[in-house]
Parts: structure tokens; sequence; C-alpha cells
């Protein structure tokens, strides 16, 4: 990587941050509050896309360290960016997630400048775990981002709100603490001098953990992030926190912030305790399993179209789990593969149903969309509706079905019987979503009810453009998935997994 | 030669695929309010497909010696995987796009009565050819799966938009179906993978007797895909209702090509794949293969409507093809005296898929024609005596349904001949028991030309009106090559003849 790239990367945490502040500090108009907001969430995403092309020239599994210098220097720990190739398809992934959440937000007119600077300070921190090598500083930009998640579900959310956020809140900081537990015990484990991740497991494979050590700290931490990843039975902040988030956030949530929980406990866990991992695996692909096939039942009962998609979270999420588990090529790319996907789904499916359909709607029961003929009032959101659901239920030619169906090979190789249960969960998912789609746009108006008198505002330029930048991604990786998976399989052979080939998957 | 030369190339099968989804795009954002102009330009779209079937028909090289595959385009696609983007012809592929490139535009035609949303519906049409060309070219299971999956999300939206009065019923029904089917499919389908570590058919199928990677469940699991599609009774329960509440002309395309779908999943991906297990398991798929033919025989011969009948016959006649690919994989062991039967009744089975398919899209169209001009009613009771009224359509139908019962000079014929010549030699009793679907077949088409076309006029069609010339020329190509190919189906058993002698081949091994 050229040192172009590098710097590029480099700038995407602090010109976030200080997107962030501008916007928080200066007082200027909300017109051009957007466009502020904008442009830092387009800088972010040009800077990944720039640096993910420099990456992508070089040769081998390789990181590429960003930055380093010396942070607390008496327990080891270091300000260390670094990006291989899984960090940066999650830094891209965030860069049009945080895009489209800006377009999706143009309409927010309560207090815009404090929603938009919590919501850069949210996607600052979800850059640095992304970016970071150092567990210390992983774990402090992923408490960063717990804090505005909070607020901006209190303060600019819908329903039921406030209990919704801090019912997320107390789950974040559960699985925080234990997280941090499992965090110090490593840090004593492996000689209390580096929190270094490749040092790590250079120590991890060199049998600094022991098995018995493996035996609670592997599940002490897989499930401590797995909370954030919608684990069950620990997901139903999910669906509440997703349903009660403004459009933007639900984007987030749903599209990155549950991902920060699956790369969480890749990087940590399974790359870090191969013996914990081959032990427990078998459990934690059940919950993934459960959660699959649960997930997509109680979607399919729901009433609340918000709590259909945000129950779909859950069972798509569940995938990225099981194939974290799987610890074969296959599964682990394709759990990777799955959580850009399902980031991009979500947020187009979080997209019209929060924004185009419930700021015209006013509602998100079924059974009153069902009467309001949105067909002719909302035809863009209808399109945008079919093209997400047939890629949410893993339409081939879309990037649901090349990750879905990897992690079902990879399960397959390593115990068939979770690859068949989750293949129902498949078949659910397509009843669910027919079911939304046929409910909400393609039942027949009661002309009391219809939203075409007095006409619907028409679906908005950002809303469009956002719609057709998330459509385009998931086409893109459908029919090209190398555009990733290049950068995926080569960074699953790099020196942060060496310890973890060495361990027995499912 | 400069044009020509380009054109041998150029990568053929991919711009035929792919042509018609642009189509689709320029034909769904016209914004023109008049549904005759969209759908001339949809019919454009779809027609000018056959300019590179028709070269692709010319320099088909029938009796290359080598592979029979030609036109082949290879890209690597997810290396991970070992996924190919893997296209290419052989005499079935060549067939069943010419099939696709000769009922779409007909269906396109057929469908004057469309006016609602005519841009959408034309779009979905020409997204579905696309679909349709893919799946009969592409030679690995990942892209094949994707054009597969592709035809079954327009029909459903057509079905659903654009039915009869129960269709959103009929189009939930048929799209649960045909998804649990493909989902079956694909899990069996992932499993081979684990046992072959290969998506490609041609791989899969070389010495897939003796490699041991397919196994019975898995068979099982591939054999719902297609067994659904086709249908194989017992899953065939979506069909009537769904033939019979689509718009007709999704009808013609759903019986002309989309049933051929799953009959070319037999031929291509079912028998050379896991010849073994259909041959471990023959006594129930040919139970299953003739009581398709006796009973949707009589099943037809029940139905008091028209579309219901026709539907009914369409699984009937795709029924012999069943029977011939199930007898095709018996006695493998050594004898090679039987390659002659076998290749006689996959020979058959091929053309028959043909045949039915311009055979059977013509006579829905014919009914539509019918519909359109009873003001929707389509009972076998509602007419009498139309061939005084309206002789030029009676005739023609009255061929269609005649080559449709295998009247001998007419294309019907020769499918369902050679397919009983080698299936009594395979296996005796499948084909004598059934015979009796063939005696029905006769009787219910009998039927309809009896009860519609003869006897007293009845009153209120004394004005009926005859075909226009338009309507004319939209089935004369049917009844055309109805002729051509009962008189000389040479022109196409000499395409198919490679393909069939490589699939006996394998069976041997």
């Amino acid at each position: 990587m050229d040192d172009f790239g590098a710097n590029c990367l480099s700038l995407i945490v602090p010109v976030t941050f200080l997107g962030a502040a501008v916007i928080g500090l200066v007082r200027m108009p909300d017109e051009d509050v957007r466009r502020v907001a904008l442009g830092t969430a387009l800088i972010g995403l040009v800077l990944g896309l720039l640096g993910t092309c420099s990456f992508a020239h070089i040769d081998g599994p390789a990181i590429a360290v960003l930055h380093d210098c010396a942070w607390v220097k008496s327990l080891g720990i270091h300000f260390l960016l670094a990006v291989d190739g899984i960090s940066l398809t999650m830094v891209l992934l965030t860069g049009f997630a945080a895009t489209a959440g800006v377009l999706f937000s143009w309409n927010v007119d309560k207090r815009v400048r404090e929603f938009f600077a919590l919501y850069f300070a949210l996607i600052g921190g979800v850059y640095g775990v992304f970016m970071s090598l150092d567990l210390f500083l992983l774990f402090v930009f992923y408490e960063l981002a717990i804090i505005p998640k909070y607020f901006l579900i209190a303060i600019w959310g819908s329903g039921e709100r406030r209990y919704a956020a801090m019912k997320l809140a107390l789950y974040s900081f559960v699985g925080s603490a234990m997280v941090l537990a499992g965090m110090v015990a490593v840090y004593v484990a492996a000689g209390a001098e580096t929190m270094n991740l490749i040092e790590l497991a250079e120590k991890a494979r060199a049998g600094a953990f022991s098995d018995s050590f493996q035996a609670w700290a592997f599940p002490l931490i897989f499930v401590g992030f797995g909370i954030l990843a919608g684990l069950w039975p620990f997901h139903t902040w999910a669906p509440t926190g997703h349903s009660a988030a403004p459009t933007a956030a639900s984007m987030l949530l749903a599209g990155v912030v549950m991902k920060l929980g699956a790369y969480g406990a890749l990087r940590v866990a399974v790359a870090l305790f191969p013996a914990g991992l081959a032990q427990w695996a078998d459990a934690i692909a059940l919950l993934a399993v459960i959660g699959i096939v649960y997930g997509a039942g109680v979607a399919l009962v729901q009433r609340d179209f918000k709590f259909v998609i945000g129950y779909s979270s859950v069972s798509h999420m569940g995938f990225v789990i099981l194939g974290l588990v799987t610890l074969n090529e296959v599964g682990l790319s394709g759990a990777v593969l799955q959580m850009f996907s399902h980031g991009i789904i979500a947020g187009l499916l979080f997209g019209v149903v929060g924004r185009m359909v419930y700021e015209r709607a006013h509602t998100r029961q079924l059974s009153m969309l069902e009467c309001m003929g949105l067909s002719k009032a909302l035809p863009f959101a209808m399109g945008t509706f079919v093209i997400a659901g047939f890629a949410s239920m893993g339409m081939p030619g879309f990037s649901g079905f090349v990750a879905e169906i990897q992690v079902l090979i990879g399960a397959w190789d390593a115990s068939p019987k979770f690859a068949l249960l989750a293949g129902v969960g498949i078949v659910i998912g397509v009843a669910y979503t027919l079911r939304a789609m046929n409910q909400v746009f393609f039942s027949d108006a009661k002309p009391e009810h219809e939203l075409t008198v007095p006409p619907a505002k028409p679906i908005s330029l950002p809303e469009m453009i956002g719609a057709v930048m998330l459509i385009v991604c998931t086409l893109g990786i459908g029919l090209y998935p190398r555009i990733l998976l290049d950068l995926i399989v080569p960074a699953l052979h790099n020196d942060l997994f060496q310890a973890m080939w060495g361990g027995g998957g499912l | 030669m400069g044009v020509f030369g380009l054109m041998n190339d150029a990568p053929l099968i991919s711009i035929l695929t792919f042509f018609p989804l642009v189509g689709a795009l320029i034909v769904g954002l016209l914004r023109s309010q008049d549904a005759a102009r969209v759908r001339a330009m949809a019919f454009a779209v779809s027609l000018v497909t056959l300019f590179p079937i028709a070269f692709i028909w010319l320099n088909f090289e029938a009796h290359s010696a080598g592979d029979s595959l030609q036109f082949v385009e290879r890209h690597d696609w997810i290396p991970s995987l070992g996924v190919e983007y893997f296209v290419g012809v052989d005499g079935l592929g060549l067939l069943m796009i010419l099939l696709t490139g000769i009922v779409v535009p007909m269906a396109i035609q057929a469908s004057a009565g469309v006016k609602r949303n005519p841009q959408l519906y034309f779009a979905l049409i020409l997204f579905l050819q696309a679909g349709l060309y893919g799946a009969f070219t592409a030679l690995n299971f990942f892209h094949w799966f994707l054009f597969w999956e592709l035809v079954l999300i327009p029909s459903y939206f057509l079905i659903r938009n654009w039915g009869g009065p129960k269709c959103r019923a009929a189009a939930l029904q048929f799209f649960i179906f045909t998804m649990v089917g493909s989902i079956a499919m694909l899990v069996g389908f992932m499993a081979l993978y684990q046992n072959a570590g290969s998506f490609d058919f041609m791989e899969l199928a070389e010495g897939a007797r003796n490699n041991g990677a397919a196994t019975m469940a898995i068979f099982v699991c591939v054999l719902l895909g297609f067994a659904v599609k086709v249908p194989l009774i017992p899953f065939h329960s979506w069909l009537p209702a769904t033939y019979s509440e689509a718009p007709t002309p999704v009808t013609m395309l759903l019986t002309g090509v989309m049933s051929k779908m799953g009959v070319y999943g037999f031929v291509r991906i079912l028998l050379p794949i896991f010849p073994a297990q259909i041959e471990a398991a023959m006594g129930t798929l040919q139970t299953l293969a003739v009581l398709t033919i006796v009973l949707s025989a009589f099943a037809a011969l029940a139905q008091t409507d028209l579309k219901r009948m026709l539907a009914y016959s369409s699984v009937n006649h795709l029924g012999y093809c069943m029977l011939a690919v199930f007898a095709a994989a018996q006695y493998t062991s050594v004898d090679p005296q039987w390659a002659a039967e076998k290749s006689a009744a996959l020979s058959g089975a091929i053309i028959q898929m043909f045949n039915h398919g311009v055979t059977a899209a013509a006579i829905f169209c014919f009914i539509g024609f019918l519909e359109q001009r009873s003001g929707g009613l389509r009972g076998i009771d509602d007419f009498g005596g139309l061939r005084k009224a309206a002789p030029i359509l009676c005739g023609l139908m009255g061929i269609s349904l005649f080559a449709s019962l295998g009247l001998p000079g007419l294309n019907g014929f020769v499918g369902e001949f050679l397919i009983f010549k080698g299936v009594f030699a395979l296996s005796p009793w499948a084909a004598a028991l059934a015979t009796p679907g063939l005696l029905v077949t006769a009787v219910f088409l009998l039927k309809i030309l009896q009860r519609v076309f003869s006897g007293p006029l009845n009153d209120k069609w004394k004005g009926f009106p005859e075909l226009t010339t338009r309507e004319q020329m939209l089935v004369a190509p049917a009844v055309a090559l109805m002729f051509v190919l009962g008189v000389h189906p040479q022109l196409f058993l000499n395409l198919t003849n490679s393909t069939v002698v490589r699939i006996v081949n394998q069976l041997a091994n």
C-alpha cells in the first residue's frame, strides 16, 4: 500500500470526528448543517474507497499499519490503527451506510445540529473500531459508539423511544462489561505486556492461553460481543431499538452497529481462542440457527412494519454468527460478506419503512398501511422495497445470496444439520418478506384511507439517490462478489488469524 | 465476411441473454400512454433476439466429432467457490433458446388486451425472456440458479397483477411451490458441491456413476425442484389454478417455455448427474411418470374450462418426457445394445419439449382469441358450431389440437413415437400402462373439437368475428412449424443427435 492510500485511511477517523465537532459547535442554518453532514459522510466514503483501491494492489495477506504511537507506555497500550481486507470491507460498509443515512435524514428538523453531531460521533467510533489493531483502543471506540446511540433513539425516536434506548444501552453495557473482563483476562494471561492483536495472536499460537482458560474466556468474549450482533437469546434489544430509532439511526444500528459485535467476536474471540472455539462451536451454532429460524418466525407474525424488518435483522445476523464458528474459509468469508450485505440491505429496508413510508403515512401498522394504496401513492417506495425484499430473501443476483450460500456451504462442510435448519430460516424469510410486501404495497386501497387524497409528498431526490446507491451496492456485490471476496479471503490468512487455523470449528 | 467474422468471435450467448434485459429497462421507462406502441417496442426487442439465435443455428456444427458444446464462453467469477461464468449451447440448449425466441414474441403480440400499466407488463415479459435464455444456456449451477429464479419473479408479478379474479391466491401458491422446490434444489446442490467440489454441470456429469458424489438424499432434493416445475404428479397442484388464472399470454409462456425449464433440468442435470439414483428409484419414478400421464389425461377429460383442460393436457404431454428420461437410466451396466433405444427415447423427449412448447402456446393463444371474442367465456359448452362463423379460427385451432393429440404428419407424433419406441423396449410395462393416456388425450381433444366447433351454431355467436389478418400472422409461424416438423423432423433431430449420444455415452460409463 502506498503512502497516499495509508494517508487517506488514517484521515477517516479524524475527519469524521471533526465533522461531528464542526456541526455541533458552529452555529449555522439547518440547510448548511445537512450539507456539512453529507460532505463529511462522503469524504469518509471516498477516503475509504481510495484507500481500498490502493490496498488492493499489495499482494498477499497483508496488514497495513496506518498509525502507531505509544499511548499508555506502562501497560504497553498503543494508539494503533491498521487495516486488512476485512476491516476495509467494514469501512466501506460504514461509508455507504453513513452516506445513505444522511440522505434519508434530510427531513430531520428537530435539533438538527445535535442530531448530526451525535450521528457522526457514532460513525467516528464505528470507523475507529474497524481500524484499531490494539485491543484496548478497539474497546475505547466500541464504548464511544454506545453513548450517541442512546441519545439518538431517546431524543429523535418514535414510539416507546425512551424504553428502547434504555434497553439498548443496558444490553450494550452488559456486553461491554463481559468484553472488558475478558479483555483484562487476555491481557494478564498473555503476560501483561501488550494489547496488540497481532502479538496476542502470536502468543496464542505459542500456547499462552491454556485450554481451561479458553474454555471460559471464549464464551465470555464471544457472547459479550455477540449481544451487539443480535445473538439469540440476547437479541431483544435489537427489534425494539431498531423500531424506535429515527430512520438514519435504524440504518446505522442494523447496518453497522450490529456488525461491530460480529467483528469483535471474529477479531478477538475466534482469532485468539481456537481451543475455546472448538469446545463451544456447537453451542454457538445452535444459538445462531435458533436465531435464524426464531427471528424469521417472529417476523412472520409482526403487525408493525418496522418490527418485521427488525426481527429480520436478527435472523440475518444469525447467518453471520453461524459463519464465524464454521472455521473454514468459505464459511468465514461468507460471514464477513454477509455483514456487508446485510448492512446494505437492512439500510435499504429501513430507508423504505422508516423514511419513505412512515414519514408520509404516519403509521407503521400493517393493517393500516394495507388500506392506503401505497403502490399508487408511492411507486418509487414500492419499487425499492420489492428490490430490497428480494435481496433480503436471498434471491440470486443480490449480495445476500452469495453471502448466505457461502455460510451455508461452510456450515454444511462442518455439520450438515445446522445448514439444513438455516435453510428452513430462508424459507420463512421468503414468507415474511412476501407477506409484508403484499400487505403494504399490493393490497387494494380503501378509498377513505387512500394516501392519494390529499396526495402524499413525492419521494424526494436525496431519498432516491440514497436508495439507488444502496441498490447498486447490493447488486454489484451480488453479481461480482470478487470485489469484496478478493479483499476478505486473503485477510483470513494474515497474522491476526495465525492462531485460529490451529483449532477446530463446528 | 466482415460482419460475420465479427459475430463469430462475439460473446453471442451473453448478448442474447442480456439484450432483453436492456430492452426491459428501455420498455419499462417508456413514457408512452399508448399500449400498442409499448407492445410494438417490446415485440421488436424480443424478435431481434432471433437474429443471434439464427446465427448460432446456422453455424452450429451438428455432427461435430468432439465436444457437442459450442459457442462456449468461460470466465472466472467467484474463485473462492470455484464458480465460473460458463455458458454454451448444444443441440438441446439450441432448441430451447429457439423455442423461447418463438414463443415470447408470440405471447407479446397476443397481449393486445393488456391496457393497464403496459410498460411494466412488457418489461416483465422481456425480463422473463432474459431469464429463460440464461437458464437454457448456463452450464454452471451458480448462475443457472440465478436465471432460474429470475424467471420466477416476473412470472409471479405477471400472474398476480394482470390475471383473472382469483389470480392473487394462484400467484402466491405458484410462488411458494416453486420457491420451496428451488430451495430444496439449492440445498441439494450445496451438498453435491461439498462432495464433488464443483458447480459445473459438465464436470458433475463426468463419471457421475463412479465418483459417489451424488447420494439419494441429494437426488431427492434436486428432483423436487424440477418435479414442481414440470410438474410431476403429486407436485402439480399449483398448476391448474395458475394456468387458468394467469393472463392467457402468460399461460402461453408458462406452458410453452417455463415448464420446459423443468424438463430441461431433467435431461441436462438429473439424468447425467444422478443416473445411479434414478436407476435405484426406478420403480417409484416410473410409477409417478405413468400416474402423471394417465391421471392428468383423465383430469383433463373431467374439466369444463378450456384453460384448465389444456393445463392438464400439458401435464400429460410432459409426462411422456419424464417417462423417457427415467427409462433411459436403465440397463446401464454393460449392455451396449440398448444405446439405440435410449437415444430414441431421449431424442423423443427433447423433440417433444420443442413440439409441445409450440403447440401448447398456439392452443392457449387460440383460447385467448375465443376469450376476447366471447367477453371472457371459455367453458367447453359456452360455444358450439363456431366453424360456421369463424372457419379460419376453427381450422387453425383444429390443426393445433390434432398436432397435440399426435396425429401423424404433424409435429406431436414424432416426439411421442420416438419416446414410445424407446420406452417400449426399455421398460415395456411402463409404456403399456401409459398408453391409456394417449387414448384419453385423443378423447378430450376431440371433445373440444366437437363441442366448440361443431354442432348447431348458437344464436349468440352468429356474428362471431373471424381471425383478423394480424392474428393470422401471429399464429401462422406456429402452425407452419407443426407441419414442417411433422414432415421433416430430421431438421431438429440432426441438431440434438450429438447431445443425445453424449448423454447416452455418459450413462454407459
